[in-house]
């Protein structure tokens, strides 16, 4: 089968000094407010990591995710946008190595379920319902799906990159399938292990509590930083003079797909909730009433950021169609987001460490800077290493002719 | 319909040639008022200039009528009428018993935004039930497709005809 060769206009795109500067500057801003941080607040540093680390890795894992779907559904009109969410996972070769780290090194000081002797009858710490989740919660097994989670995820972004960066130079649709093959494999094992790992990594945290939300609820917030993320690269490649065969019908696109996840993400924060408020245990309200009584300032504003606030503002066609609106809107969902992430992960830890003093600031937004610098660093080089619209695949003028 | 007003039909067989045909007369300058068609045709609304649809408007404001409505049947029957012991929280508040209220806010929502909307378009096709609708040619819910062209009075008919068949109109009809 013969390919239509596209030229696309103004395809290479250049790592300047100027962005490497920045990049560099939030690296250095993040790698000091974590030296000051060990130095000062050591359990609550390792959870600071842990956060940042998350938010980005799930933001690079989504773009995988997304990456893959569009194979599996034989999705045309993503074609000439590919790129971005191909450059964005890329970050998973490096956020899941540092995951590892994190847990292995931090591991006692986030979860009380790493304690020593706390599945031990005869020791004075022990406790019955970790001991009986002690199947599934140990060490050994828990650092095994790890490393498991860190193949399978970095397994499924170097091949669909590999294959989308062969498909430039060979042509042909044999690549194109050999994808969707990889896609398809992907999507299914993904599905497992983005909810195991969301209880290991996070819903582990709170021990005693458990979710039946928990993975999906992860899963939302995930995928709404990725297509946000998706969406603000677009702008800031087309407010450079990339990408010019991306009309704002593709934006459109994108912007209802931040909308309609920031409806999926409240519809399972809710669901979650009203179940627990409901039927009041003990087991399960704990979590809603830690966060209800010591932290209800992050855990309202980020329900407003992430459901109010886009579901207002993203609402109308013309929004989804506007660079500052998407931008403006992406900014507040982000926060949100990270703001999710802090409610679901640092008081869980600090209540661990018999603590409830919470605070959001420097240690917090500069270890988060650090990782972002990381995270744009690598997104800048991938997007810098290859054309940024695919030039052999198959569905590239059907993205062109994309209108809605 | 007026007397006074004259149109012509240009029935076509093509999707796309009903489409170039659009895209043709209407840059001649002919007042292409409507095409009928089996199914949608994509890249039609942009042919014919149609302005966009404020459809979206109305189910907005139904949406915000139903979560009133449903908001305040629900404060009514279980906080006013009858106090309601909800789930073992005898609080009879209706805030701190908003959450069990959500999911029925929602559904009535929906069943206004939804209902309305329907009724909005039915109303503005004039298709309600009993309304003897317009129908030009039953062909045009089969395999062909009816072009409205609206006729001014500087205008000559049979030069208007002439353009539609050579544009690709398999019959012409005249009202």
């Amino acid at each position: 089968m013969k390919n239509i060769q596209v030229e696309t206009t103004n395809a290479t795109y250049v790592f300047s000094g100027r962005s490497k500067m920045i990049c560099f500057i939030l690296m250095a801003i993040g790698i000091i407010s974590i030296i000051a941080q060990f130095a000062t607040h050591y359990e609550q540093a390792w959870a600071n990591i842990l956060h940042a680390n998350f938010f980005f890795m799930g933001m690079a894992l989504c773009a995988a995710f997304f990456v893959a779907v569009q194979y599996v559904a034989r999705a045309g009109w993503s074609a000439n946008i590919m790129r971005i969410p191909e450059a964005m996972m890329t970050w998973l070769y490096v956020a899941m190595p540092v995951m590892i780290i994190i847990l292995i090194a931090g591991g006692h000081h986030i979860y009380h379920w790493m304690h020593d002797g706390i599945t031990d009858k005869a020791n004075p710490h022990y406790d019955s319902i970790i001991a009986g989740k002690s199947p599934y919660l140990n060490m050994p097994f828990f650092y095994l799906r790890l490393i498991a989670y860190t193949a399978i995820w970095c397994w499924g972004a170097y091949m669909l990159r590999k294959l989308s960066i062969a498909e430039d130079t060979e042509g042909g649709n044999s690549n194109y399938f050999k994808a969707t093959k990889v896609a398809t494999f992907f999507v299914i094992l993904f599905a497992v292990t983005s909810s195991t790992a969301a209880w290991d990594i996070i819903m582990s945290i709170d021990v005693h509590w458990y979710s039946t939300m928990f993975g999906w609820y992860t899963f939302a917030g995930m995928f709404i930083t990725a297509l946000t993320g998706m969406a603000m690269w677009i702008v800031y490649l087309k407010s450079k003079g990339h990408l010019e065969e991306v009309t704002e019908h593709h934006l459109h696109d994108v912007g209802k797909f931040m909308f309609a996840f920031s409806i999926f993400w409240t519809y399972l924060w809710f669901a979650q909730y009203l179940l627990q408020w409901y039927s009041n245990i003990p087991e399960e309200v704990v979590y809603f009433r830690t966060r209800l009584d010591y932290y209800r300032w992050p855990l309202w504003i980020a329900v407003f950021l992430n459901f109010v606030f886009p579901f207002l503002i993203l609402m109308t066609r013309d929004a989804k169609r506007k660079f500052f609106i998407l931008v403006f809107g992406g900014t507040i969902i982000l926060i949100g987001h990270w703001l999710d992430n802090f409610n679901m992960i640092i008081p869980g830890v600090l209540s661990n460490n018999h603590s409830f003093h919470w605070h959001i600031g420097l240690y917090e937004i500069g270890t988060t800077l650090g990782f972002l610098g990381g995270f744009l660093y690598m997104v800048h080089s991938k997007l810098a290493s290859a054309v940024l619209i695919r030039k052999n695949h198959p569905m590239t003028v059907e993205s062109m002719h994309h209108a809605i | 319909m007026d007397s006074h007003k004259k149109f012509i039909y240009g029935i076509f067989n093509d999707e796309h040639t009903v489409l170039h045909a659009v895209s043709h007369l209407r840059h001649d300058g002919i007042d292409v008022k409507d095409v009928v068609s089996p199914y949608p045709v994509h890249g039609m609304d942009t042919a014919l200039g149609l302005e966009r649809t404020r459809i979206s408007i109305a189910s907005f404001m139904f949406g915000v009528t139903g979560t009133c409505l449903a908001l305040l049947m629900i404060w009514y029957m279980n906080i006013f009428d009858w106090p309601m012991d909800i789930g073992g929280k005898p609080s009879f508040a209706m805030f701190k018993n908003l959450p069990a209220f959500i999911p029925v806010t929602f559904e009535a929502t929906v069943l206004c935004a939804a209902h309305g909307m329907v009724i909005t378009f039915l109303l503005r096709c004039k298709i309600l039930p009993g309304v003897e609708p317009e129908v030009i040619d039953p062909r045009s819910s089969d395999d062909h497709f009816v072009m409205k062209i609206r006729v001014w009075e500087d205008q000559d008919e049979n030069k208007i005809k002439e353009m539609l068949k050579h544009s690709g109109a398999v019959e012409i009809k005249v009202s």
